[in-house]
């Protein structure tokens, strides 16, 4: 038993930090919410790639360093913190995770490898509207090996030259994988609450696709994806709750009123407690769904669910009260604030509000205490 | 991060298992009324368990042999707690002497009459209790006013302590008293420990709002306590009780009891408007809050732990442990009782679900708010010495005690 990274990993998430530090200051993040045409920053995703996070935790067979979920998991962490604007999460914690868990042979061979060098970005495409990814939802369709339909918002849709696309097909619903600079696709980038994290609406035409994984298991499968992913951006919600928490508390000792730092009274000392809590509550999910996801155990749906609901919780909580320490200097443009509180709801939001995981959270708790009785 | 045993430890903990299972305590023997914490009976099986244990190399396992422990280590210690929690035979009696005072004793005495006493209560043949709180020292924990004056060979105390669980059944105690009152008032204490028989000493239990009598207040008028059982230097009282408190906090805050188990089964049982209320949404996304906090709670006693087996010493995040423990608890027995409705409100044992658990948790659960530094003090440790922030405006920091406003 050791709830910590093991010293190895300590090591690569000092180093992800220091690099993070030079090549992914607040800055970078500016720059793309003041242009956000491209949705991303492409010379730091160049320097990513350079790192080889990107095949992190991909098996050395198809390019990757294949070093574990783990390390991942650190330099999701990391990431976070340094609120990097790149597609990593779209790319890596779920189109890759896509590919390994539903991929055939020859879908892994040909495209593992270029996301792990961060050459090609991959997306997820899944949300047609307002509210949870139902069966009624979804309209978009493919027949005869052509897609059609409107996919909208679609995280980094502008980026990604693949997608791995939520659609009708002719067993239902189904996964497929589509090429978003091939005939028949089209989009455009949209206005977002995070333009540091760009979103588009991809229109496909009759744009070929194909089949990943079982015809007619899309849900399903996408509910593993989820999962996956949801750890994954457990660990940035808690990097960058993390920051807000230093960045309040720093700002607490600046501040001066009535002749004293501000930290020094209970209503601030007290709030900031409270989101020490918050965080802490979300590192021990997140570090333990980290470990289901490692060793892949049976406990990976609610860890995955538990760790979720409690990372949205935290980052909201604890990038609302950063603005609410720093008063009206937290609430203007030039300051920094805002950057944590974009990205908050982003990361709460981008695979399913809180509300939806705590729905199959308390699935999941059925189901154990079921088999439980069982037993 | 591994959250999984070693092979080591899965055998150990097999072993265990099976140890417990073959040697563990009845409870059935006992009537319902006698299944209650400080009766006679209850009581006796705890001792006669904690001997068995103690017999076996079971009790206080990371301690030294030469102590009445095991010489094992903290995560053997932890995997067996564990075991004795899952089969439902963990008792409360020995916990502060064992879990609170007695390491604090063997950190700072090296006299060896006062270390004779720690083997005796690791076999759970004596009983500690904590002489710390008073009527005007709760969370200001160094206002301490009961007087030690040294005569001869032993210290005289005089004063009054407050909120001392146990102290009724208690074979000794340990007391924090004012040896100088003209230092600043964490520099003037001391900390002594004495047989809760010595003359002048009387323990009155304090009925609580729950209905149960296990806390006390004690008074102490003219009791000689021998020098020897002065437990480190004139003036290490603060260092003692502080220890003590971490030590407390730690222990709290990997506390077990009701959980999102139980009330998953209350609300199985409790009809709502459309189907059982553990189909309510409004139920399920409760549920699903209370559990990533209380699962928090459990994985953040693993840290604990790993900092342990590492040779640390658990620090100042147990306080988060400890309010999230508190809090909840509160949040769980409330809601228990919300989704029976009117029968919520029954509290008599025969006739209210789990025997009435939630209802006697529910009038315990403020108390847990402020027993082991209350919710604001426990904010004000994590504000202070986790994220750096300053200390209050202090009026009484650098000044005598005896100078110190006290007000009413």
């Amino acid at each position: 038993m050791n709830f910590d990274y093991t010293d190895d990993q300590k090591a690569l998430k000092d180093e992800a930090r220091r690099f993070l530090l030079a090549a992914s200051p607040l800055s970078v993040a500016r720059g793309v919410l003041e242009h956000p045409a491209a949705g991303y920053d492409a010379a730091l995703w160049a320097r990513i790639g350079e790192q080889g996070w990107c095949g992190a935790a991909i098996p050395e067979s198809y390019g990757g360093l294949g070093l574990g979920y783990v390390e991942l998991c650190a330099l999701a962490e990391e990431l976070g913190r340094a609120l990097a604007p790149i597609p990593f999460a779209s790319s890596i914690y779920l189109f890759a995770e896509a590919l390994l868990l539903a991929g055939s042979e020859a879908q892994k061979s040909a495209l593992l490898p270029l996301v792990a060098s961060g050459e090609l970005i991959g997306t997820l495409a899944v949300s047609e509207g307002p509210g949870a990814l139902t069966t009624e939802r979804i309209a978009a369709q493919v027949t005869g090996g052509l897609l059609s339909g409107v996919k909208l918002p679609v995280a980094d849709g502008m980026a990604a030259s693949k997608a791995v696309v939520l659609a009708q097909g002719e067993a239902g619903l189904g996964l497929y994988l589509a090429d978003l600079r091939g005939p028949g696709v089209t989009r455009e980038a949209v206005s977002t609450l995070d333009p540091t994290r760009g979103m588009a609406r991809v229109s496909f035409d009759g744009a070929p696709a194909e089949p990943l994984g079982t015809p007619g298991e899309g849900l399903a499968l996408l509910a593993r994806i989820h999962e996956r992913g949801a750890i994954l951006l457990a660990f940035e919600q808690l990097g960058g709750a993390d920051r807000c928490l230093e960045m309040a508390r720093d700002y607490a000792l600046e501040r001066y009123a009535f002749g004293r730092p501000i930290g020094s009274y209970q209503a601030i000392k007290h709030k900031l407690a409270d989101v020490f809590v918050k965080n802490e509550v979300a590192r021990a999910n997140a570090y333990y769904g980290a470990w289901a996801l490692s060793t892949d155990a049976p406990e990976l749906p609610l860890a995955a669910a538990a760790a979720r609901v409690a990372g949205c919780a935290a980052y909201w909580m604890a990038s609302k009260e950063m603005i609410q320490t720093y008063g009206g200097i937290g609430v203007t443009w030039e300051a920094d604030c805002h950057f944590f509180f974009r990205r908050a709801r982003h990361l709460g939001l981008v695979i399913g509000a809180p509300r939806d995981w705590k729905r199959r959270l308390a699935d999941r708790l059925e189901e154990r205490v079921e088999a439980e009785q069982a037993a | 991060m591994n959250f999984d045993d070693s092979p080591t430890e899965a055998e150990y903990r097999v072993t265990v298992r099976a140890w417990i299972e073959a040697n563990g305590p009845d409870l059935s023997v006992l009537a319902p009324e006698e299944r209650r914490a400080w009766h006679a009976k209850h009581k006796e099986i705890a001792r006669v368990w904690q001997a068995t244990k103690a017999d076996a190399g079971y009790a206080c396992i990371s301690w030294p042999k030469e102590r009445g422990g095991a010489g094992g280590t903290a995560i053997d210690e932890a995997i067996f707690n564990q075991e004795e929690a899952r089969a439902g035979v963990q008792f409360t009696y020995f916990m502060t002497g064992l879990h609170m005072l007695l390491p604090p004793l063997m950190e700072f005495s090296s006299d060896e009459a006062s270390l004779a006493r720690v083997a005796p209560a690791v076999r759970g043949d004596e009983i500690w209790c904590q002489l710390f709180s008073e009527p005007s020292s709760g969370s200001d924990s160094a206002a301490t006013r009961t007087m030690a004056v040294r005569d001869g060979d032993h210290w005289v105390l005089n004063g009054q302590k407050v909120w001392n669980s146990g102290a009724h059944a208690a074979d000794y105690g340990m007391v924090i008293a004012r040896t100088d009152p003209d230092v600043p008032k964490h520099k003037g204490l001391s900390a002594f420990w004495l047989d809760m028989k010595t003359p002048g000493l009387e323990v009155r239990p304090i009925k609580m709002m729950s209905g149960d009598s296990e806390l006390n207040e004690v008074f102490l008028e003219n009791v000689r306590v021998p020098a020897n059982q002065m437990v480190g230097a004139t003036g290490d009282g603060w260092k003692v009780v502080i220890s003590t408190l971490m030590n407390e906090r730690a222990a709290l805050g990997s506390g077990t009891g009701l959980g999102w188990r139980d009330v998953m089964d209350i609300a199985r049982n409790s009809p709502a408007f459309d189907g059982s209320t553990l189909d309510d949404p409004a139920f399920r996304e409760w549920l699903a809050d209370y559990y990533v906090n209380a699962e928090a709670i459990r994985l953040l006693s693993f840290r604990t732990l790993t900092a342990l087996s590492h040779g640390k010493a658990p620090g100042p995040e147990g306080s988060a442990g400890k309010l999230l423990w508190a809090t909840q608890t509160q949040e769980l027995t409330n809601q228990a009782l919300d989704i029976q409705d009117a029968f919520g409100l029954i509290d008599d044992p025969d006739i209210a679900l789990l025997n009435g658990g939630f209802q006697h948790r529910f009038m315990w659960a403020p108390a847990l708010r402020l027993g082991g530094g209350t919710d604001e003090i426990m904010k004000n440790i994590i504000a202070e010495r986790v994220l750096g922030l300053p200390g209050d405006v202090r009026v009484d920091k650098a000044v005598p005690f005896r100078e110190i406003p006290t007000g009413r």
